[in-house]
């Protein structure tokens, strides 16, 4: 018989405390999201302390440009304007800090996706609410803000107060927690999808050896796709929260 | 006719039915994303077919859409997983 015993999910993404308890515990996560933030700042650091005066950089700073570049014209010239290059450092930020947390899922060794917790993402998702509302409110005013979003351009009278409370639930209210539960499902369930494979494969190399070849081989498969995962997931994300604030600065779009 | 409330194991009773509405959660869900997927990416291809120069736009706005679909099957994702506790 197949010994299939699948984890409660709890099992796979709660870890045991290390240092303290309560909700200031530090965990496994917790470390994982301490070492995102420092490889994040480490990455940029060396990139801009290395940074070479001639016209071909090198090494770190290479990298570091090329994903400055990407943020620049793939997410801020597309979802803000030109207008929008003061958030280029915020955005480089959040989008290096949510792929180095989302590829801690498929490193050897590590593999737990920082933001398979809900607790990351949601922060994460809360500092853009309170970025794209207080950008909106500064650029257009209170008022008009808050007008802006109730009454969208171009909708009959008739239609005005269904589709304005559905607006304004819809900018208020879901946009953050979609944002931040889109992150967190799409990591969990890649951390689930390598677990339900790597699982079949351990119960079926003990009990026949060869059978395991077909999951172990799509589990190694899976992991070249969570790297495709980590890479979209950062992408959306930042180029939301570029949306958004664009939303909020021009608001006849 | 199995009288389910007499039943003897009323607690893996509970659980089965748990799992089993988890599931069509699951299942229902993902209908309507999956269709709202196929038809945002199917005219994004067919608008960079017709006009290869936009693809860039294209791509851009393809994904802010499969961003705002896919949306609705995550949240019926997290929910099977609030369902079977």
């Amino acid at each position: 018989m197949l010994a299939l015993e699948f984890p409660p999910v709890s099992h796979l993404i709660e870890w045991p405390d290390l240092l303290g308890s309560g909700p200031f515990a530090v965990n496994k996560v917790v470390l994982l999201m301490w070492l995102g933030g420092v490889l994040t700042f480490l990455f940029f650091y060396l990139g801009a302390r290395k940074a070479t005066t001639g016209l071909v950089p090198k090494g770190v700073q290479n990298v570091a440009e090329a994903v400055i570049d990407f943020v620049r014209n793939d997410v801020i010239l597309q979802g803000i304007g030109p207008d929008g290059m003061r958030f280029l450092p915020f955005l480089v930020t959040v989008f290096t800090f949510v792929f180095v947390c989302n590829i801690f899922g498929i490193i050897p060794g590590i593999q737990m996706p920082v933001n398979a917790r809900m607790a990351i993402p949601m922060f994460l998702a809360l500092v853009v609410w309170v970025t794209y509302n207080v950008m909106g409110i500064a650029k257009q005013g209170v008022l008009s803000y808050f007008k802006n979003i109730i009454v969208p351009p171009g909708v009959p009278i008739a239609l005005l107060p269904l589709i304005g409370l559905i607006e304004f639930i819809s900018t208020i209210f879901v946009r953050p927690f979609a944002l931040a539960v889109r992150l967190f499902a799409n990591m969990l369930a890649g951390h689930l999808l390598l677990v339900t494979f790597a699982v079949l494969a351990s119960a079926l190399f003990s009990s026949t050896y060869v059978g395991a070849i077909f999951p172990g081989g799509l589990l190694i498969a899976l992991t070249g796709f969570e790297l495709l995962v980590a890479v979209l997931q950062a992408y959306i994300f930042v180029i939301l929260t570029a949306v958004f604030i664009g939303g909020a600065m021009h608001p006849e779009h | 006719m199995i009288d389910f409330l007499a039943a003897q194991n009323a607690g893996e009773l509970e659980a089965g039915l748990k799992t089993v509405g988890a599931g069509i959660v699951y299942g229902g869900a993902a209908i309507g994303p999956g269709v709202g997927i196929g038809i945002v990416v199917g005219n994004a291809i067919t608008a960079m077919a017709r006009q290869p120069e936009a693809a860039g736009m294209v791509r851009t706005t393809m994904f802010l859409g499969i961003a705002f679909t896919e949306a609705l099957a995550l949240f019926g994702f997290v929910l099977t997983f609030l369902l079977k506790g």
